[in-house]
């Protein structure tokens, strides 16, 4: 059975940790950061658990700097 | 694992190729940054990207130009309708449309925005409403609900010593020259589609030569409302919504073209 797989990748140093981004996501994917901070100063959103996430975009589309790129494929099994 | 999921054929979404790199001097999780996403998005979709002009407010979004790589044209506050009619009279194959907060469009430029809407200009305003006055740290707008707490009505807004809010969506609505009007909100994934389709129908009714479009869209300032950005978004849905219902207003875009 194939099984679609989705990633982000989120521009550290342009996002604010508005925090967004983890409200919107179905899976529970993403976490601000706890103990790093960027080049401004904040904590910034990044994947927690990156094999939950399914690429449907909620985040990055949510995401007012638009800072995060998605990406999914289909995985065959 | 994730090395071969991240490559170019299996991208789904990226920042539109229209927002340039400069970091946004917003404020974290202001609505802003998600409308500009939605501009640049349908101006790329039209196929617009040489012929469109935006006209920048005073306000938050002063700095528009900065972010989004078309055309720009910083107004007076208040008089961006004014200066967008004039760009759109003189160069009628432009897509031209103002990008405006709720102090800019709903108090100092009321005059501006009702006459170029009563006009029929055929351009698109983009009615930023937060409810307060943003930029200048929170203070009491004209949009402001009743009973909100702002810096310059800290024990909230009454009727009988401030007024009552203004419904500038509404009073749009009734003029003859509008041919479209609604109201939109960009705080989750369904309500930016549903916004994006909103301002792509009011651009291409400004196109078609169909008459103004006002889009207003019911924001957060988290910062003025001394929220977070996700607390301020359930505070707009439980509190802006009653008074800001979501929905088109006037939408005679199917009709011939007003004469």
């Amino acid at each position: 059975m194939s099984k679609i797989k989705g990633a982000i990748v989120v521009d550290t140093n342009r996002c604010k940790g508005c925090a967004l981004c983890i409200e919107a996501c179905p899976k529970d994917v993403i976490a601000l950061t706890a103990k790093r901070v960027n080049v401004n100063g904040y904590p910034y959103a990044a994947a927690e658990r990156p094999d939950d996430c399914i690429g449907c975009a909620s985040c990055a589309v949510v995401c007012p700097d638009g800072c995060i790129e998605v990406y999914k494929k289909k995985m065959e099994e | 694992m994730s090395n071969e999921i991240i490559s170019k054929e299996n991208q789904v979404y990226r920042k539109p190729a229209l927002m340039n790199d400069t970091p946004m001097h917003y404020c974290p999780g202001c609505s802003h940054g998600v409308v500009h996403k939605l501009v640049a998005e349908v101006i790329e979709e039209m196929g617009m990207e040489d012929k469109s002009v935006g006209v920048c407010p005073v306000g938050c979004a002063v700095f528009a130009y900065r972010y989004l790589d078309i055309d720009w044209q910083e107004a007076a506050h208040g008089r961006a309708p004014a200066v967008a009619s004039a760009i759109k009279r003189c160069w009628n194959d432009r897509l031209v449309f103002t990008y405006q907060g709720d102090g800019d469009l709903a108090c100092i430029g009321t005059c501006e925005t009702i006459h170029a809407l009563n006009r029929g200009e055929n351009i698109t305003i983009i009615f930023i409403n937060n409810a307060i006055y943003g930029m200048t740290g929170g203070q009491m707008a004209p949009t402001t609900l009743i009973g909100q707490k702002t810096s310059t009505c800290p024990y909230g807004r009454t009727p009988e010593i401030h007024g009552y809010p203004l419904k500038v969506t509404e009073i749009a609505a009734t003029l003859e020259g509008t041919c479209y009007v609604t109201r939109q909100s960009v705080e989750t994934v369904a309500a930016i589609r549903s916004a994006k389709k909103a301002i792509r129908k009011a651009f291409e009714a400004s196109m078609a030569g169909k008459g103004s479009s006002l889009v207003e869209i019911v924001s957060t300032c988290n910062s003025g409302w001394k929220m977070s950005p996700v607390k301020a978004n359930k505070w707009m849905q439980e509190n802006m919504f009653k008074f800001y219902p979501k929905g088109d207003l006037k939408d005679n875009t199917n009709e011939s073209q007003i004469k």
